[in-house]
């Protein structure tokens, strides 16, 4: 028995569903019923009731994509905001192609504080700070390009249904964009014009990541945009 | 009896014109404050309350960090222009109190468990007391949580009853708490039906208090509706605006 439509929004503490379902994120069971814990849009599948969050933390997990800043140099490696109540940790072994020897290696040579980096999460637990690696193609120091923030919870909406969104974008602003799990976002182009379009449209989904029929809307406005301009 | 102040008058109105079991007009807003995480304000009657959320976050002092659980701080303050007379903006011995009451209420509500070894800080600032600032400050702060996007298993709502010259009244202000007989502040889980603040102050008989204590629980649950509602509203007008985009 399900007591709201789908996509409608709920607030924590209301009953979503009673009966033998499965309670998927963001929502928790108690006997048979299934309340929400977060404030979000209500998704009723065929055996499990879930919540989409409009507003979260990052939470680290294994393999996630993250964009994070060098906070401080330790003795063997870098601690890194990575946007999260945890604080990510890279070590210098991962950093170097060669075994790092102290004597020899200064971390602050190949890494800075204040520095970007594109990096990935290899391990976390609850006991643990998120480990980072840089260790992959693609991955590492970034150089260039404009970021922008957005909450974590928005970061599949941005990326779209199998990435239609997100390649969307990419095709009518030219432009290179990353996205961290973490609700960065890197955006670089060919001209500042071009880069600018890009924020523009990832910070409108991120204001109606709740609604319906977004890709179709910010299409329209990048083309209107650039109507504007041409 | 008090005898020096009519708190209700020949036509069983209350000193606001307000009718026992009636409350005060009530406005709650959410996402008030950029830099918060979450944040959210409320007026009823005349008590106007900002509450702020951060959070969860790293824990400083580092050692203060639970190895299993989310640490959750509150610290409910009174503005020195929020009373008649000038308040030391220091916190008293009555704000450390209610600091305390009020992060027991929202404790059993919130999934700690989910965020070891972080710290959850809510703020509650009085900027105009005129009464009811522990329920309404309680009220405020869940709905906080709520928009910074925290777990929590249920909402939390409070709401005081009372008793003045003799008749049971839901919600008192200022003037109805320092005159009348008694107050008793609820704060309530709507949804799971339990309660997380009961204090008293003053005297009731049993038979009393279990009328007083069913008052706040129904104030509570008109409460919450409005809580639910501002909750929505932030994301609903969005919602609206762009569907009329839509239509034009």
């Amino acid at each position: 028995m399900f007591y709201f439509e789908n996509r409608q929004i709920v607030t924590p503490g209301e009953l979503l569903a009673e009966g033998d379902y499965i309670a998927g994120s963001n929502t928790y069971k108690e006997g048979l019923k299934i309340y929400a814990s977060r404030l979000g849009l209500v998704e009723y599948e065929e055996r499990t009731v879930q919540v989409i969050a409009l507003n979260s933390v990052y939470i680290p997990s294994p393999g996630d994509q993250v964009i994070g800043k060098i906070e401080d140099i330790n003795v063997n490696g870098w601690t890194v905001d990575i946007n999260s109540p945890y604080k990510g940790i890279l070590r210098a072994n991962d950093a170097f192609n060669k075994p790092f020897k102290q004597q020899r290696d200064n971390l602050a040579n190949l890494l800075d504080v204040g520095d970007l980096i594109l990096a990935k999460v290899v391990a976390f637990d609850r006991t643990i700070d998120p480990i980072l690696t840089i260790r992959e193609p693609g991955l590492g120091k970034i150089t260039q390009g404009q970021i922008v923030r957005v909450s974590p919870a928005k970061v599949p909406r941005i990326i779209g249904r199998k990435a239609s969104m997100i390649n969307m974008i990419k095709r009518e602003t030219e432009c290179k964009i990353i996205v961290g799990r973490n609700g960065i976002v890197l955006v670089s182009g060919p001209s500042p014009e071009n880069e600018r379009l890009a924020i523009l449209a990832i910070e409108r989904i991120a204001q109606e990541a709740h609604t319906s029929g977004l890709t179709d809307r910010i299409a329209e406005m990048i083309k209107r945009e650039k109507g504007v301009k041409a | 009896m008090s005898g020096k102040i009519r708190l209700i008058d020949e036509n069983g109105l209350r000193v606001d014109g307000r009718k026992p079991n009636e409350l005060r007009p009530i406005k709650m807003e959410v996402g008030v404050l950029s830099n918060a995480d979450g944040s959210a304000y409320i007026e009823q009657g005349k008590s106007k309350i900002l509450a702020a959320v951060y959070g969860p976050r790293e824990v400083h002092p580092r050692h203060l960090a639970l190895p299993d659980r989310a640490l959750l701080r509150c610290r409910y303050h009174m503005a020195p222009f929020s009373v008649e007379e000038r308040k030391s903006p220091a916190p008293s011995r009555r704000e450390i109190e209610l600091s305390k009451v009020i992060r027991e209420a929202l404790e059993p509500a919130v999934f700690l468990e989910k965020f070891p070894r972080t710290s959850i800080d809510v703020f509650i600032e009085v900027l105009q007391a005129d009464g009811g600032t522990r329920c309404a400050g309680t009220t405020v702060a869940a709905l906080a949580l709520a928009d910074a996007g925290i777990p929590m298993r249920d909402m939390v709502v409070a709401c005081a009853a009372g008793k003045i010259d003799g008749v049971l009244v839901l919600d008192l202000n200022d003037i109805e708490d320092k005159e009348g007989e008694a107050d008793l502040p609820v704060a309530y889980m709507p949804n799971l039906g339990l309660i997380s603040l009961l204090q008293m102050d003053g005297t009731l008989t049993f038979e009393e208090f279990k009328q007083a204590l069913n008052l706040a629980i129904e104030g509570c649950k008109q409460i919450y509706r409005l809580q639910k509602e501002a909750l929505k509203a932030k994301y609903v007008a969005i919602k609206e605006e762009v569907e009329e985009a839509c239509l034009q």
